[in-house]
């Protein structure tokens, strides 16, 4: 799969990658044009685009508060495949959604694979769709040629996760704690053994994310993990220092 | 072939990853429980015992008289302990969480009683309990709120979204994939991911096999029709499936009309047009939401009727004919309550007085021969100061004026 492909061959060159995200219309998409622009120019390998939904059961406070604020000033999905497909045309970089899969079904889960695939999205993330629900999508993703990015968790047994490594493409979500987006994570020795178990259930490449927010954190990662996945401390650096200081942030951390 | 978890299209378990190792053990957990016939003795006995179980039928001779139709029985959910059939869920998955060895329960509210149901349960066990429960439910509910911390819980305003029902499930699920290995999480309806609705409505399904029994006992047959109100349906479905087989009984669920469908304030599901095929907080039913699936907000008067999704089972009933769905509007609400204190000196919950309505404006067309069942959900003392507020009662206002006054001299 080309996503798959893209990200190994960006590891061959690079120690680590850096997979970003940011919540599509939060707080506004003219912001997230210029974070976006910094994110590539500063050279992150990979985006996520997150499709707001008003129920983000796996986000914390922050992200669900861009995720609500950002409806709430009237953002339609159908503005966030307008913008999406901008960013694919506009930069050389993989796109990625990440969204709930209730956005997928009202949107019509084939038309939303049809329309992904023809504005140049590579993966979909869908927190809230484990395989044994997403036999459709999984179909889909296949024939559609999409990566359907599946996750591990640290409470996932050996056998789940190769199961799930079974059904997955592009890369693996690995889930570096308990609990939900926007808070810390201790890199102790569990984690480390953790992601040795993700390391041994497959070939493809593994990013980490929750609560990774410097450089200290993605410097753990290194020969542990191929991609650093940097979620809410970017939302949280737009709102306290705007748009202009993602680039340097994004500079700082390898 | 139908898969486990699913009513027809209905239901399912959309699950975080993390969760995946917690459900594999609940549904063990309940599995082995629902085969060890012990367990729903445990539980019978429990019941019993500590709550006021079998609730009584009560015959509403003057509703009867006052309708001059079918002969008008009510199924007596408020008096259980802690004052509503939620009470049968929470011990029930109280059991289950002593069998899992958890030591922590969680769990939403909207109107209250589940929270305050399961800070009960907590506090006999001996487990810590947090409740989460919109912040506009806070307001709404207050009494309840202070009983959960006075039983020892820890009750958390939820201030996103909609602040109601929906959005207190959706902080209580954060809290649970943080917490999975101490935590149970206490889901009050036969709503959310597989197991929740079969679990939930097997726990409640204790109602309906009463029920059935009393009316044969005092009745002599079966019921024309039953009546139950709908928020996410566990007590409509704890009292269905008594009669689930009996295709002579008809089944009506009664949802909230809020200020009338035409005006979209409203939480019908299945009695409006208003409400499309969804997956949300772990399930799949009919959901309120827009043309891209975003939430929309519901009102209702009974804060525990004020939710966006519905039972998959009863969807499926629904889909299928089985149950007939219909909405009452706050004022008809208030109105059925009116009449139901001042005939039977019975108080319902606003929830239960939902069915109530309902009841009454088909009681009239049915034969004196006939017998028609209302499931009293719950009491309305919880309800005191909406109550209060909508019958714009003059002493009771009086009387919080001058204990305002009193606390702010403090
Ligand atoms: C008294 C009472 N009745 C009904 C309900 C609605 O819930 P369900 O539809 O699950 O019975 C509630 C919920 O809070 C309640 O407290």
């Amino acid at each position: 799969m080309q996503l798959t492909e893209t990200l190994r061959a960006r590891r061959a060159e690079k120690d680590i990658l850096l997979m970003t995200h940011l919540v599509l219309g939060y707080p506004s998409l003219a912001v997230n044009r210029e974070v976006v622009r910094q994110m590539v120019d500063n050279g992150v390998d990979c985006i996520e685009l997150q499709i707001p939904f008003s129920e983000p059961v796996a986000d914390g406070p922050v992200i669900l508060k861009a995720n609500q604020e950002a409806i709430s000033h009237g953002l339609k999905v159908r503005e966030c495949l307008e913008f999406a497909a901008e960013m694919a045309a506009t930069h050389k970089i993989p796109f990625l959604f990440m969204t709930y899969y209730n956005i997928l079904f009202k949107y019509g889960v084939e038309k939303f694979f049809k329309k992904a695939k023809e504005i140049g999205i590579q993966g979909f993330i869908v927190p809230d769709l484990p395989p044994e629900e997403g036999e459709e999508y999984l179909n889909l993703a296949k024939k559609y040629g999409i990566a359907p990015v599946m996750i591990f968790a640290p409470t996932s047994t050996d056998m789940r996760m190769r199961e799930l490594a079974g059904y997955g493409e592009g890369l693996v979500y690995c889930v570096a704690r308990r609990g939900v987006t926007g808070a810390q994570t201790t890199f102790d020795a569990a984690f480390h053994d953790y992601l040795a178990h993700c390391r041994a259930a497959t070939n493809l490449p593994l990013a980490v994310g929750f609560g990774i927010a410097s450089k200290a954190d993605v410097e753990v990662l290194k020969g542990k993990a191929d991609m650093a996945v940097i979620g809410t401390a970017t939302i949280r650096l737009v709102e306290g220092k705007g748009p202009e200081a993602v680039g340097p942030f994004i500079a700082g951390l390898r | 072939m139908i898969k486990p978890g699913y009513y027809g299209q209905w239901g399912g378990a959309f699950i975080p990853e993390i969760l995946y190792e917690t459900f594999r053990e609940l549904n063990a957990t309940f599995a082995r429980c629902q085969a060890d016939k012990t367990f729903w003795q445990e539980y019978v006995e429990l019941m019993s015992t500590y709550s006021c179980r079998p609730t009584p039928l009560t015959y509403a001779e003057n509703l009867s008289r006052h309708f001059g139709g079918a002969q008008i029985f009510i199924k007596r959910e408020d008096l259980n302990h802690t004052g509503a059939h939620k009470a049968n869920n929470v011990m029930g998955q109280g059991l289950l969480v002593k069998r899992m060895g958890k030591k922590r329960v969680i769990a939403e509210t909207g109107a209250g009683q589940h929270g305050v149901a399961t800070a009960t349960m907590a506090a006999k066990f001996g487990f810590a309990c947090t409740i989460y429960m919109g912040e506009e439910d806070v307001q709404r509910q207050r009494p309840n709120v202070f009983w959960m911390e006075k039983l020892g819980a820890t009750v958390v305003p939820v201030t996103s979204g909609s602040r109601t029902l929906k959005d207190a499930i959706n902080e209580a699920f954060r809290d649970w994939v943080a917490n999975m290995d101490t935590t149970h999480y206490v889901m009050g309806t036969v709503c959310g991911p597989h197991p929740f609705p079969a679990m939930v409505a097997w726990f409640q399904s204790i109602i309906g096999i009463e029920a059935r029994k009393q009316i044969m006992q005092h009745f002599g047959k079966l019921p024309a029709r039953v009546y139950a109100c709908v928020g996410g349906g566990s007590n409509a479905m704890g009292i269905f499936q008594g009669f689930l087989d009996d295709r002579e009984v008809e089944l009506i669920g009664v949802e909230a009309g809020g200020k009338g469908i035409a005006t979209k304030q409203h939480a019908a599901r299945l009695a409006s047009p208003d409400a499309s095929p969804g997956v949300a907080q772990g399930y799949k039913t009919m959901f309120l939401q827009d043309s891209d699936g975003q939430m929309c907000d519901t009102h209702s008067v009974a804060a525990g009727l004020d939710y966006i999704g519905v039972s998959p089972i009863l969807t499926d009933l629904w889909e299928k004919g089985r149950v007939r769905f219909a909405a009452a509007t706050d004022a008809e609400v208030m109105a059925a309550l009116d009449l139901t204190i001042k005939q039977e000196g019975i108080i319902p919950a606003l929830e239960s007085a939902h069915a109530f309505v309902h009841a009454f404006k088909e009681a009239g067309s049915l034969s004196k021969d006939e017998a028609i069942i209302i499931n009293q959900s719950g009491r309305g003392d919880k309800d005191i100061f909406t109550i209060a507020h909508a019958f714009d009662d003059p002493s009771w206002k009086a009387f919080i004026r001058e204990k305002g006054k009193q606390y702010a001299a403090d």
